[in-house]
């Protein structure tokens, strides 16, 4: 089976092509920079390199976010566009979960987040358990202090990934201290090779229905939300 | 065998609110032509959402897609390009249909097109009649005000534009001091065949010669109006205030085309874009350029007024023919001039 992933859901542009059990070609690029320039350029490179053509790929597996807003979406309309053209499976997978990959070690609770601004992070709790990866608590949009207050209470030692680790570093030391572990920097970048193995295993997803998973409502429609309970209760 | 064969077309469209996919033959034929509007999505916050509006395209570009090659009974193997509107609009939004226009073009190995969204209002025309040159464009619309001179196909030079507010916008805030519901404008040419053009607004004519345009003026001059009216406890008809607003908007459209169109010896005079659907500005042109046996006036079919992809696929088949190729790295581009996209 040849598998193309696709990664564009935060500043990390990641795409790699697996055949069978095995990653075939990876392409990272870890600088700030309009992803809809260097997506189907790094597609096209890595297609060349491993002597596939469209017609030969038969899954297309999609990092959904959360992330950026922008980015997620150009890599879902690319994807979703592909796949429907191609009339091949589409697989989305959460990209905390796929960073939450790059910890090896077992039997302990790993909290991939990405930086949301205003004190506030995307993230969510995964377990490592036989080489498996567990989710504990679902992908969310939370303060850092009140995510770490909860962390804390579970008395558990916990691994964070994240590019944005440098911003959230003291006051995770400070919060959890012994029981938090920040692993080198080789493990908080997401890597599409595991996007593409991982999302070899899931099950596929209606290409039309597939959406990004923003977490967070547009803050217009949550105004106008509020606005609507207002007048109903005022 | 390839020169007696068909030319097929695929148009993406998603500057703004509507998700558009269109196939065009040849140039000049519309084989399927679907738009899928999120009017009633924005309709709530008074105008258009950008985030939302991003967040629909994303929802509604496959389907659209699939209705688009249903209709016209092709798949993506008869394609000969497809052509996608790179700028101007809202980023977040174009970057949906620019993304998805890759990842059609390069699943089946298809040329790329970026197209110019004012150069696809302005083709809309060639949908119905062929162009002769020397041509000139009047493109209005929500975010368009603009004397647009063509001497050859794929050749666009701004002989005239707005200097603050686009005709459109003008109407649409208009809408808003009326409390008409959003999108006022068609509302307020509704309302103008009901009322009298009884209030004398200004009309900014500039400089002579000038073929440049401002309607920050009239704009607040009605909100003047309005306001002052108010505060006296008088009412004023909100039919005549749309029937002397809209006057006004018409007069200084008509008066500058006309004069351009002479200056520059134009064959065919072409109105583009949303507001070309404007009843008030088609009867007052029509009569205007009647006496003209040398010019045409033409206007786009109300369907292709507003955005869809039919226009952005019938640019796309000139640009075709033109050898225009749009690279993988294609990136949306907000505001993309249109001089710069002639030269490109
Ligand atoms: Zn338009």
């Amino acid at each position: 089976m040849n598998v193309l992933a696709i990664d564009t859901s935060n500043q990390v542009l990641g795409v790699a092509i697996s055949k069978d059990d095995e990653i075939k070609a990876e392409y990272t690029a870890n600088i700030k920079r309009n992803h809809s320039i260097g997506l189907m350029p790094a597609i096209d490179h890595i297609m060349k390199e491993t002597e596939t053509t469209p017609d030969q790929l038969d899954r297309i597996v999609i990092a959904k976010g959360p992330g950026s807003y922008t980015g997620v979406r150009i890599g879902l309309a690319t994807a979703k566009t592909m796949a429907w053209t191609l009339s091949i499976p589409i697989v989305a997978v959460s990209s905390l979960e796929l960073l939450a990959h790059n910890v090896r070690q077992q039997n302990i609770l790993i909290s991939p987040f990405f930086d949301a601004r205003r004190g506030l992070v995307y993230t969510g709790l995964y377990e490592n358990n036989h080489d498996r990866i567990f989710i504990k608590k679902e992908d969310q949009n939370i303060k850092m202090d009140q995510w770490l207050e909860e962390l804390k209470s579970l008395q558990q030692p916990v691994v964070f990934l994240s590019q944005d680790i440098k911003l959230h570093q003291v006051i995770i030391k400070e919060k959890l201290g012994q029981a938090a572990s920040i692993p080198s920097v080789i493990d908080h970048l997401p890597r599409p090779g595991i996007l593409a193995l991982l999302g070899a295993q899931k099950s596929p997803e209606s290409v039309h229905e597939l959406t990004p998973n923003y977490i967070r409502m547009v803050e217009a429609e949550a105004n106008w939300l509020k606005e609507q309970e207002n007048k109903q209760h005022g | 065998m390839g020169e007696f064969m068909s030319e097929y077309i695929l148009g993406i469209e998603t500057s703004c609110d509507e998700t558009a996919a269109a196939i065009i033959k040849d140039g000049k034929e519309i084989i399927s032509n679907v738009v899928a509007s999120q009017i009633e999505s924005h309709k709530r916050f008074g105008g258009v959402v950008p985030e939302i509006a991003s967040r629909h395209h994303v929802e509604q570009m496959t389907m659209v897609l699939e209705e688009t090659f249903h209709q016209a009974g092709l798949e993506m193997k008869d394609i000969d390009a497809v052509a996608v509107t790179e700028g101007p609009g809202l980023v977040g939004a174009l970057l949906v249909g620019v993304n998805a226009a890759k990842g059609l073009a390069y699943a089946h190995q298809k040329p790329l097109i970026g197209v110019h969204h004012i150069a696809g209002h302005i083709y809309a025309n060639r949908l119905e009649k062929e162009f002769s040159f020397p041509l000139l464009a009047l493109v209005v619309s929500g975010g368009h005000t603009e004397l647009i001179l063509m001497k050859e196909h794929g050749a666009f030079e701004i002989i005239g534009e707005t200097r603050d507010d686009a005709a459109g916008e003008a109407y649409d805030k208009v809408a808003r001091t009326l409390n008409l519901a959003y999108p006022g404008g068609p509302k307020i040419d509704q309302l103008a065949h009901e009322g009298k053009t009884s209030i004398d607004f200004p009309r900014a004519w500039l400089e002579e010669c000038s073929f440049d345009f401002s309607f920050s003026g009239l704009k607040s001059a009605v909100i003047n109006t309005l306001h002052n009216a108010n505060q006296k406890g008088e009412t004023i008809k909100q039919e005549d205030v749309a029937a002397s607003f809209q006057a006004s908007v018409v007069d200084v459209l008509t008066e500058k085309t006309y004069q351009a169109a002479r200056q520059y010896g134009v064959k065919q005079v072409i109105v583009a874009g949303g507001v070309a659907a404007n009843k008030g500005l088609r009867s007052v042109m029509q009569t205007k350029f009647q006496s003209e046996k040398e010019m045409e006036l033409l206007f786009p079919p109300l369907s292709l007024c507003t955005d869809n992809a039919a226009m952005i696929a019938a640019a796309g088949s000139i640009a075709f023919q033109q050898g225009h190729r749009a690279s993988w790295d294609l990136n949306a581009n907000p505001s993309l001039s249109i001089e710069k996209y002639a030269t490109r």
